[in-house]
């Protein structure tokens, strides 16, 4: 399958948007849902293909020159000319995570689109109202994000990190007569836009030193570390310029960073991920698990080459992702709503791909290429690839509950393993995947990400295990309190059950694909500089990481797993520390207090009172002089002839005085 | 005559000829008003195209002359005024989007009333002082058309305007005239030392290559000139007209205001002030800078906390139509581009704001935010416009004020200086406080519950409400989408101004 | 005791005076108006006496004067319509409040 179809892998859906956007309204709902699913269906296989073509390809489609794989340029036409020199092009390239995160997104949007057919149809019992609007925006979101994927430049890469933000922002104010949503929504965007303030700036500094936006610097196939060479060449003269310390490029680089942790939920910009829960679950299986919150990873994979010479900004990142992981993980012990407990654990687990990405450069200040250096950035990728699928199993069990028992609290749920098996089967693979045991897909890659850290030092090593041990720990909480505790008995008359098949067949084929993804070989497939990177399973690291896992889950079981009073006594125990943490550390209350008070009240609140009074005010006063002196000469010409006379008189009785006594003197 | 073979002169001719057609119409035969204004509407937009294709082939043909379709008619020959003709790619785009929202605005105005026939007087009035003023390199004619373009506004606002509308009236037009006051005198000052052989032209080419006006005059006539415009362009702290005036003005009023009338302001900065001056402009540019970036985000703040639609947008304007000013005192050919871009950006987006803004006010009768709620529930195309103005103008790829704002930036950050970067970066955090305002104005307005339960029984847009409003948008996305076919055309009319000034940088 | 000159003048210039007097401070039109004619017949007697003493050969003071009460009896008679329609109007000749026509 030639490479030049993914030109029509991202057109499909921009298509579908336009189609089911504005003949939507015309079209009855289940002909939308079924074109949607079809549209996506192509797509995938198409996404399929390409991706297959470009791993595995031989002949005219190989990409590999002496071994080493190389980036392929498909299309890539000027969209913006800021300069001659600078221009923003907007196109398609193919580099492996590009085509890995093509897969990525169609299966992951193609299960999505399936499972709404179900899950959308209905709204508490009533027919939902905006279902094409829904398949639109579904849509709409899938073009942006494999825009964003496939990009072969900085800029275009911002486009798309707007377009997402701004689909997420529709889909999570999917319910827009809800307040919470609508608050949602807004929060989402306006810290994302935050974040790519940031992300813009960086592209100013990085495009003003480097003079282009290109990752690439030339067309067709190219070796994906020669952007390193070019941007070091380019930066050589200006590398040595510092700002407050620091190079420029440590400035840039930094930014793009705030930006991409603005998409990815890192401390402290976190704050809109749980919110975000407000909108459909399918929206945020696909957005808010899978897809559109590792696209900050992505950014920062996608620059690689050029992170790797800049410690400073390596250093910043690591111990960004190494705290959100911990800070995450460790709201989401106690969180009773279950989707905000998964939208933490996604918060962690984004975090334990930045770390790796971030350890990556761990002994090399200068850039020194040796074996295993890439490690890292490999894990990363592999367990974006893995923890794209089995979120996106969890968030799409949780929605099947969600769906049959019309609440998100986990008190409302309980024991609902006999009635929703297949369901419960799904999350508990789901659940031991993340968890990290073998043979699912989670210990694969998260055992790549641990060697990477233990290889950075013991320290991020030990962290970081805590962490995958608290994972465990969070995950099975979840899971025994949603299907075993004690069984409720509030469904008696509205037996929670299995959902229709649009809904389980997505839960089956993720289940299975959350099984076997481990296996797929990406040392050879996803590495930064396309060389295939020689690993082995590292025993230590892989037995002590399934020995925490198991002491999490074995914590999990004793703590949640029947009706027992440990749970409540551990809370009072610690209970500054519970509640904390239940209120997430009070990060939300802090930037409402930043916002609504410092932002709102004092500046915004002045500076209008300041037009009003001050600005408008002396214009008014300029008019209102005018005016009182206009009347006051208007006194002057009073019309009554006695007053003129009398100043007649009086004037002539003056000159005469004046006359006389000049004559006099 | 020689003159009526150009086809610019046709922009102020058709205008004039629709006048004259509504003079004819009977004061209640509406339908023959409508068609008239709609013929003369949709002509201007024809010959409008037809001129951007004029301008591409001669610039592909190679044609590198500075300003193209030159054509001139002695008018005073004693003080050598003449009816000079010309334009560049600024000049063409401008029109372009005069003859748009030109045809929108007829459609937004489609159920005047009251005195229908005489509202669309004064309307085509005002267009031709409009596209007279983008069309003419004479300063003299320049400030006439500037001028015919002004006064239209007092009366189109005072009789057909809604509120507190005389004291607006009164307000916009006096300070836009007091601008005007400095403008002449610049003006006037500029004519006085256009050339050093006493042979004074009153012509903007030759003025500029003669190059003759003094130094230490530059420094006076500069402000003057600045400033003159700069109230047009709602430069702080000349800008308190705008919240007033829109808030006050019918729809179609607003949108020509805001969606032209405004830009007349940015084109006169750099053709004028700029061009003509460099070196003054060299000198105090960094005044003018400091408060157009004081613009951005005062603008900015102040619409988080107001409550009327109107009141909004107009600062929503200021700080937008600030980034406009700001970009072309930036100096250099990218942000100066994207000054334009902006121009074009602002002036759709703005007008798609306002001609939305009068219907839904058409039907609330309110245009307070608070009384409001669940439009998107009541009148779902209203609704979706009113999203997509707003996502343009906080800069949504794929929409204008994207490609706009960010051709701004980037241009802007070539300057390498501490002075202009951090201005820069305080330009940019705009971006974020344009969405803050802008999500809030649609998350109060569009969705939620419906406030009033007398909301309910609203219609959604009519057909010509559809149609104003689906140009715009239009427009507003082809902009988004293909920027670069307006970067082209207007890039290179830069080269002049910047050269002109790069020598004194 | 001839007469002299300063014996006529003094009379005009009371005349003159008590005209100015009530011109200013009388309210009533008509009272304002004869104020007028005291001042226009004070100034007359001021011709007619110069013309007498300072110049005895020539005849333009007598003249100038004669054509002044013309004047003044056109002009007077201009006014008193005025003021009775004025009157009619208004049923009122007091100027302080005839200010219909003022700004």
């Amino acid at each position: 399958m030639p490479l030049n179809l993914s030109i029509a892998v991202v057109a499909i859906p921009l298509f579908m948007f336009f189609f089911l956007g504005l003949a939507g309204v015309k079209m009855s709902r289940k002909l939308t849902g079924v074109l949607g699913v079809l549209g996506m269906l192509v797509t995938t296989v198409l996404a399929y293909g390409v991706a297959f073509t470009y791993f595995f390809g031989t002949g005219d489609g190989q990409v590999t020159a002496e071994g080493v794989r190389q980036a392929v340029i498909v299309w890539n036409p000027d969209w913006l000319a800021f300069t001659p020199t600078l221009v923003a092009r907007m196109g398609i390239a193919l580099d492996p995570i590009a085509a890995m995160m093509l897969v990525v997104i169609t299966t992951i949007s193609l299960m999505v689109h399936l499972y709404s057919l179900g899950y959308m149809s209905d709204h508490h019992g009533n027919p939902e109202k905006g279902f094409q609007r829904f398949y639109a925006d579904l849509a709409l979101f899938t073009f942006s994000m494999l825009g964003l994927v496939v990009a072969t430049n900085l800029f275009q890469i911002f486009i798309f990190f707007e377009m997402v933000g701004v689909s997420s922002y529709l889909l999570i104010g999917f319910y827009f007569h809800s307040p919470a949503a609508i608050h949602a929504s807004k929060k989402a965007f306006i810290v994302t836009r935050l974040a790519d303030l940031f992300f813009l700036l960086g592209i100013m500094i990085l495009s003003y030193y480097t003079g282009t936006f290109d990752f690439f610097n030339q067309n067709g196939m190219v070796g994906m570390t020669d952007s390193m060479d070019a941007a070091k060449a380019a930066i050589g003269s200006a590398g040595a310029q510092t700002f407050m310390g620091c190079s420029v490029m440590a400035w840039a680089l930094t930014f793009i960073f705030i930006g991409g942790a603005g998409k990815s939920a890192m401390y402290p910009l976190h704050i809109w991920l749980p919110d975000a829960m407000e909108g459909p679950t399918p929206v945020s299986a696909l957005i808010h698990a899978a897809t559109m919150v590792v696209a900050g990873v992505f950014l920062v994979a996608r620059l690689f080459p050029l992170y790797v010479i800049e410690q400073g900004a390596m250093d910043i990142i690591c111990v960004v992702g190494a705290f959100t992981a911990f800070y995450a993980a460790a709201i989401a012990c106690v969180q009773s709503d279950i989707k905000r407990a998964l939208a933490f654990s996604t918060i962690s687990q984004i975090a334990f791909m930045m770390t790796s990405l971030a350890v990556s450069s761990a002994d090399n200040g200068l850039i020194e290429i040796h074996e295993g250096y890439g490690l890292g950035y490999m894990a990363s990728m592999f367990h974006l690839f893995t923890h794209a699928m089995f979120k996106a199993l969890l968030f799409l069990c949780a929605g099947a509950i969600i769906h049959a028992v019309h609440s998100n609290e986990n008190k409302d749920m309980h024991g609902l393993h006999k009635y929703m098996p297949i369901t419960s089967f799904a999350f508990l693979i789901g659940c031991l995947a993340i968890a990290g045991i073998p043979p699912f897909a989670g210990f694969w890659s998260k055992d790549e990400i641990l060697v990477a850290c233990y290889e950075k030092g013991l320290g991020w090593g030990l962290w970081m295990s805590a962490v995958a041990g608290m994972t465990a720990f969070y995950m099975f909480r979840i899971y025994f309190l949603i299907f075993h505790w004690k069984e409720h008995k509030v469904h008696t008359e509205h037996k929670p059950a299995d959902q229709v098949w649009t809904m389980t067949l997505p839960l089956i084929i993720l289940s299975v694909v959350s099984i076997v993804a481990g296996f797929v070989p990406m040392h050879d497939l996803v590495t930064w500089d396309g060389k295939e990177l020689h690993t082995q399973l590292n025993w230590v690291v892989a037995g002590s990481s399934v020995a925490i896992a198991c002491v999490g889950i074995g914590l999990a079981y004793v703590m949640y797993f029947k009706e027992n009073p440990l749970p409540s006594k551990m809370k009072n125990s610690m209970n500054g520390l519970w509640t904390a943490a239940y209120h997430r550390f009070y990060m939300d209350e802090l930037y409402q207090f930043i916002t609504h008070k410092v932002i709102f009240k004092a500046i915004c609140v002045p500076i209008a009172w300041f037009d009003r009074k001050f600005i408008d005010g002396f214009m008014n006063m300029l008019a209102d002089v005018t005016n009182r002196a206009a009347y006051g000469v208007r006194r002057m010409q009073s019309g009554s002839i006695q007053s003129y006379v009398y100043v007649y008189i009086m004037g002539a009785l003056l000159i005469a005085v004046v006359s006389i006594v000049c004559v006099l003197m | 005559m020689q003159i009526f073979d150009n086809i610019l002169i046709y922009f102020v001719i058709v205008p004039l000829l629709t006048l004259l057609g509504l003079a004819l119409c009977n004061n209640k035969g509406i339908k023959a008003i409508r068609a008239v204004a709609v013929t003369g509407a949709s002509v201007l937009v024809a010959l409008a195209s037809y001129l951007v294709y004029l301008f591409l082939q001669a610039r592909g043909a190679g044609d590198t002359s500075e300003m193209l379709l030159q054509s001139s008619i002695s008018w005073y020959a004693p003080l050598n005024i003449n009816l000079a003709l010309g334009v560049d790619g600024v000049s063409v785009v401008m029109i372009l989007l005069s003859a748009f929202i030109v045809f929108a605005g007829v459609f937004a105005s489609w159920k005047i009333n009251p005195l229908p026939k005489q509202f669309f007087l004064w309307f085509f009035l005002l267009s031709i002082g409009v596209f007279g003023f983008f069309i003419s390199i004479d300063l003299f004619t320049m400030f006439m058309f500037y001028e015919v373009a002004l006064i239209p506004m007092y009366l189109l606002i005072g009789v057909w305007g809604s509120g507190n509308k005389n004291y607006s009236a009164m307000k916009l037009t006096l300070m836009l005239m007091g601008g005007s006051a400095f403008l002449m005198l610049a003006l006037i000052g500029i004519y006085f030392h256009s050339s050093t052989d006493g042979h004074l032209t009153m012509n903007l080419l030759e003025i500029a290559k003669n190059n003759a006006v003094p130094h230490d005059w530059q420094l006076y006539l500069f402000p003057m000139a600045f400033v003159g415009f700069g109230v047009l362009g709602a430069m702080f702290p000349f800008h308190t007209w705008s919240p007033d005036g829109h808030a006050s003005a019918p729809t179609a009023v607003s949108m020509l205001h805001a969606g032209v009338l405004m830009k007349l302001g940015g084109y006169g900065c750099f053709r004028i002030a700029i061009y003509l001056m460099p070196y003054a402009a060299s000198e105090l540019g960094w005044i003018f800078l400091t408060l157009t970036g004081i613009s951005i985000v005062y603008g900015a703040f102040s619409a988080c906390v107001q409550t009327d639609l109107k009141y909004i947008n107009a600062y929503s304007s200021v700080s937008h139509c600030g980034m406009v000013l700001f970009a072309i005192l930036m100096f250099n050919q990218t942000a100066m581009t994207g000054a334009v871009m902006q121009m074009l950006s602002h002036g759709l987006m703005t007008a798609l704001f306002f001609a939305l803004i009068g219907m839904i006010y058409g039907r609330t009768h309110t245009r307070d935010i608070r009384e409001m709620g669940g439009m998107m529930h009541i009148m779902p195309y209203l609704g979706v416009g009113y999203v997509i103005a707003g996502l343009a103008s906080l800069g949504l790829p794929g929409l204008s004020g994207f490609a706009a704002e960010m051709t701004i930036f980037i241009g802007s950050f070539q300057h390498g200086d501490m002075f202009h970067r951090v201005l820069t970066i305080a330009g940019a955090s705009s971006i974020v406080i344009t969405a803050v305002y802008i999500l809030r104005v649609v998350g109060k307005l569009l969705f939620g519950a419906v406030q009033n339960e007398h909301h309910r029984e609203l219609t959604d847009a009519s057909w010509e409400e559809r149609l104003s409003t689906a140009v715009l948008m239009v427009c507003v996305a082809a902009i988004g989408c293909f920027p670069n076919f307006f970067i082209n055309i207007i890039y290179d009319s830069f080269a002049p101004v910047v050269d002109a000034l790069k020598v004194f940088m | 005791m001839d007469l002299t000159l300063l014996m006529y003048l003094v009379p005009s210039l009371i005349m003159f005076g008590c005209g100015v007097y009530g011109f200013l401070t009388r309210k009533n039109m008509i009272a304002i108006m004869i104020s007028l004619e005291l001042m226009l017949n004070s100034v007359d007697i001021n011709f007619v006496v110069f013309n007498r003493y300072l110049f005895p050969l020539s005849n333009e003071g007598m003249f100038f004067t004669l054509f002044a009460i013309a004047i003044a009896a056109a002009e007077t008679a201009l006014a008193l319509a005025i003021i009775i329609n004025v009157f009619r109007a208004l049923k009122n000749v007091d100027i302080t409040e005839i200010n219909k026509l003022k700004f």
